[in-house]
């Protein structure tokens, strides 16, 4: 008789079982809650706050937060250095993030499974060729060859969501080879496998099903990666245009009055970290759901 | 002879598993070992062999909790507060477990193994090698020294189990919790292992807790055997008549399981039926479904432990009727 | 072993003829004239020509790639466009900031995230271990980038106990190192703990604990040495991370870095800084994976023995 947990005083005491089952129960409750109202942000984003990226407004600039504007409002987050609402530009900014991270996770999931389904499935030339791809390419460290390639191209979100994807679907690649090669194995996949049922087929009505749980949680985990580097991006002033709105860019501007006006830097910041963190504390929670490896 | 205070006594010992699905696996076991003598606790997997003698060591999960009254030398064990009963650990009282390959570090060298308890108790170098290539030669390791740098996967089963059985002796210890300590080994080397620990116990007086399910390996060491069943003691008593006149029908399905121990019979019965879970235990007495001489009160009374002979007692509402079947 | 070590340098070989070959065709998909962006606007046709030339880049690509190739092998990275220095000159001018930066935030990482799982671990899911799993959430959520201006806006300004940026002195290094180490710290702690809790469970912890020790020192002398392994290939993959880290850092403290090097050299469009600044980094990306594999082995003495396969 052997027990998972038997290590003496090693293990937990007075740790009542009720308070894990509440704290659990938070950790996915609350950081989806947030996360949809991130979601609900970047839809309706300008109906909540109309902004307009190029306008300025030098009587109202560097307002703290809580100012009042010339027009009677109040700026409840401050002004920029050219009398922008820093609540309207982060609700901006909301916007250009989810947009950015949706399109890269998903071109990266797509990307990743259409490589490491057949990979996976037939092992061999396809494995190996994908392996030593993925070698080269996590040779350099992903923001390296982000910062690379969307420095090299014209400025653009399309240019921004391939620099950012470049590394992002080694992931989801290694995830769904691992799926793939462990699901083929089952009877009923072998099954269907002798039974002539062509590969496509088994990939998507066998493998496929298998991989969601934990493509899910991977898409979480990486969302959060992939916004962080978007905003990194932007701080360097590479990648997207001039014109767009985007938190990296607002921390980046905030830098220069970091001594009179902190808000411009910190706001956005803080918007980014906390959408960062829920969305990492989902994916946990999720990926701890579906106990796979594959994300790095 | 006079009996002397038992080296370890076990008085209505309980043990409860707390949280979703409590239960109570161990339910008023009595044993005692004597100094010099070994004790084996019979039972098929999932008898609560294993938690006894975690329970005695004081290992168990914070999931599990022990009552009774446990005697170590006559101390309390259960009272003393845990950096009392910690001191006792390998000092007092040392373990052998089931599987040396798992039980045994890995990483380190057996020596550095071997020699972790004297060298908590400030020993010098020199004399730590002294002191480990003793114990690996009491052990039965032949080339002690070249096996003290050796790490465990590069030993045999056999050689693993000594150095575990050396590592049980590094602390001098009174009492041995021995775990299925052959059940992972060859059969050829199980015997040698035995014959070792029959020695090491002889020679320094040690008392034993053999804890097994094979019959076999226990009538070759024990002096006194207790029979657990669904965690409560369904027969307890010497070796040599408990096994070879139960008074208890799972003791005696025990001995008809194995062909040698039971001289009356020469072919092997296997008991019917699936070991009862004692966290699910059957109403009245647990063995009842499987029990060949079951009545009707056999479901609904539990069976109290009774004294049958002297020094042998069972819980069995017909134990009478067994002992002269 | 040797054996291990042989196939490990072979693959790393490749990898970095990839990482070249990549490298090359990068900056050949993307649009611009090298050889126009170098002369700046002003330039005529014919002196665009002309250089063009001499860079060779009339040539067919296929003839390009080979004599780039060729180039490589001889360590010549071809020259600025900017400063007219050697490209590789001027990256290995910039290497030791980066990695003063680098292995400085790596020590900080190590040291306070084994700390952190070591205390945490003992009492797996105890307040402790809850504690410090809300702050790696969060440290590794925060962009470094304004993790960094928050500190300066802190130390720098309102404290004024720190220098913002610039490099020189140990005080220049703090807030740099500091910031880069948080999410790694994180990483490190969140990996550890799992592999020394998972430790824990393991028989000979058992064992250990039968022999009377207490489960702090079961857990630093005898879970520890086994769950290393994995924590060692995980801080060896995340310094390749970090150099990525330190690239976003350098430019936030104005730290004169391969970070600072490439973000310019990007804009500038000087192509063989970019590309002698970036094959260098994964070169000492692939050089940390061959070192991790190396300690890995030898951490397990099973693998170092050649016991077990």
């Amino acid at each position: 008789m052997r027990f998972p947990g038997n290590t003496g005083k090693a293990v937990q005491r007075g740790t009542p079982r009720t308070a894990t089952r509440v704290f659990k129960k938070w950790t996915v409750a609350v950081p989806g809650m947030i996360v949809a109202i991130y979601l609900l942000v970047a839809l309706f984003g300008p109906v909540i706050a109309p902004y307009d990226p190029v306008a300025t407004n030098l009587t109202d600039r560097l307002l703290c937060p809580g100012c009042e504007t010339s027009s009677g409002s109040i700026a409840w987050l401050g002004t920029d250095a050219t009398g922008r609402d820093m609540f309207g530009q982060i609700v901006a900014g909301t916007r250009t993030s989810v947009l950015i991270g949706s399109l890269t996770v998903s071109l990266c999931a797509l990307v990743g499974l259409i490589i490491g389904l057949p990979a996976g499935y037939f092992g061999g030339l396809a494995d190996l060729a994908l392996s030593r791809v993925i070698d080269i390419l996590i040779a350099f460290p992903s923001i390296v060859l982000a910062i690379v390639v969307a420095g090299l191209f014209p400025r653009g979100l399309g240019v921004v969501v391939v620099a950012l994807s470049l590394s992002g679907w080694v992931s989801f690649a290694r995830l769904s080879r691992s799926a793939t090669m462990s699901t083929k194995e089952r009877e009923w996949v072998a099954a269907a496998r002798v039974m002539g049922v062509p590969a496509r087929s088994v990939l998507v009505r066998h493998v496929l099903p298998f991989l969601a749980g934990p493509m899910v949680a991977l898409i979480a985990l990486e969302f959060g990666l992939i916004i962080l580097g978007e905003a990194g991006l932007s701080f360097l002033g590479i990648g997207l245009p001039a014109s767009t709105v985007s938190w990296g860019q607002s921390i980046a501007s905030g830098k220069e009055y970091l001594a009179t006006a902190w808000w411009i830097s910190a706001f956005p910041g803080i918007a980014l970290a906390l959408l960062v963190i829920m969305v990492g504390l989902l994916g946990d929670q999720l990926n701890s759901r579906y106990q796979r490896g594959g994300s790095r | 002879m006079t009996k002397a205070e038992p080296l370890l006594s076990l008085r209505g010992i309980t043990v409860d598993l707390t949280g979703p699905h409590p239960a109570r696996i161990i339910d008023g076991v009595d044993l005692t070992v004597q100094s010099g003598r070994a004790t084996a606790l019979i039972g098929e997997s999932g008898s609560g062999k294993t938690v006894i003698g975690n329970a005695v060591i004081g290992l168990l999960p914070e999931t599990m909790r022990t009552q009774g009254e446990l005697l170590f030398e006559g101390r309390a064990l259960l009272e003393l507060p845990e950096s009392q009963r910690r001191a006792l650990r390998g000092r007092g009282i040392a373990m052998i477990f089931q599987d040396p390959l798992a039980a045994l570090n890995p990483s380190q060298r057996i020596g550095r193994q071997v020699a972790e308890i004297p060298r908590r108790h400030g020993l010098r170098r020199a004399e730590l090698r002294q002191t480990v290539r003793g114990l690996l030669e009491r052990a039965g390791i032949p080339r002690p020294e070249e096996r003290a740098r050796a790490y465990p996967h590069q030993l045999s089963g056999g050689l693993r189990q000594r150095a575990m059985i050396a590592m049980a002796l590094s602390g001098e210890p009174r009492l041995l919790v021995a775990d299925e300590p052959t059940t992972a080994l060859d059969v050829t080397v199980q015997k040698r292992i035995l014959d070792l620990l029959a020695g090491l116990q002889r020679q320094f007086g040690l008392g034993m807790l053999f804890i097994s399910h094979d019959l076999r390996v226990v009538s070759h060491v024990a002096d006194d055997v207790v029979v657990l069943y669904a965690g409560r003691v369904a027969e307890s008593g010497p070796a040599r008549e408990v096994l070879t006149h139960p008074c208890h029908p799972y003791t005696r399905a025990l001995a008809l399981s194995v062909p040698s121990v039971h001289t009356a019979s020469l072919i092997a019965q296997p008991i019917q039926g699936a070991a009862a879970n004692p966290a699910d235990r059957p109403s009245g007495c647990a063995f009842h479904p499987r029990c060949p001489l079951a009545q009707e009160r056999c479901a609904v009374e539990v069976p109290p432990l009774r004294d049958t002979a002297p020094g042998r007692r069972a819980a069995c509402h017909f134990a009478a009727e067994v002992a002269n079947a | 072993m040797a054996g291990m070590i042989a196939r490990r340098l072979a693959l790393g070989i490749f990898v970095l003829w990839g990482a070249v070959t990549l490298m090359f065709f990068l900056i050949r998909v993307a649009p611009g004239d090298p050889a126009a962006t170098m002369l700046g606007p002003d330039a005529t046709l014919e002196e665009i020509e002309a250089l063009r030339g001499r860079l060779g880049l009339d040539r067919p690509v296929a003839l390009q790639y080979l004599s780039y190739l060729g180039q490589l092998l001889t360590l010549d990275f071809g020259v600025s466009a900017r400063s007219n220095l050697s490209a590789l000159d001027l990256v290995l001018s910039r290497l030791p900031a980066t990695m003063q930066l680098t292995l400085s935030s790596a020590t900080i990482a190590v040291i306070v995230g084994l700390s952190l799982s070591l205390a945490g671990s003992r009492r797996p899911d105890g307040v402790l271990d809850r504690v410090f799993s809300v702050i790696s959430i969060c440290f590794q959520g925060m962009p470094t980038f304004w993790v960094g201006i928050m500190l300066i806006l802190l130390f720098s300004l309102r404290l004024r106990i720190l220098p913002s940026y610039g490099a020189g002195s140990l005080r220049n290094l703090v807030l740099p190192a500091v910031t880069l180490a948080l999410p790694f710290v994180a990483i490190i702690a969140r990996i550890s703990r799992a592999t020394f809790t998972e430790a824990m469970r393991e028989p000979y912890i058992q064992t250990a604990l039968s022999k009377g020790l207490t489960s702090g020192q079961a857990l630093r002398g005898h879970a520890f040495r086994n769950a290393v392994g994995p924590v060692v290939t995980i801080i060896g993959l995340q310094i390749g991370t970090m150099i990525g880290g330190a690239v976003v850092v350098e430019n936030v403290f104005a730290w004169p870095g391969l970070g600072t090097l490439i973000v310019g050299s990007v804009a500038n469009r000087d192509y063989a800084v970019v590309q002698a600044a970036v094959l260098i980094i994964a070169l000492f990306v692939l050089a940390l994976t061959l070192i991790t594999d190396i300690a890995n082995a030898w951490l397990d003495p099973r693998i170092r023995t050649g016991g077990v396969s």
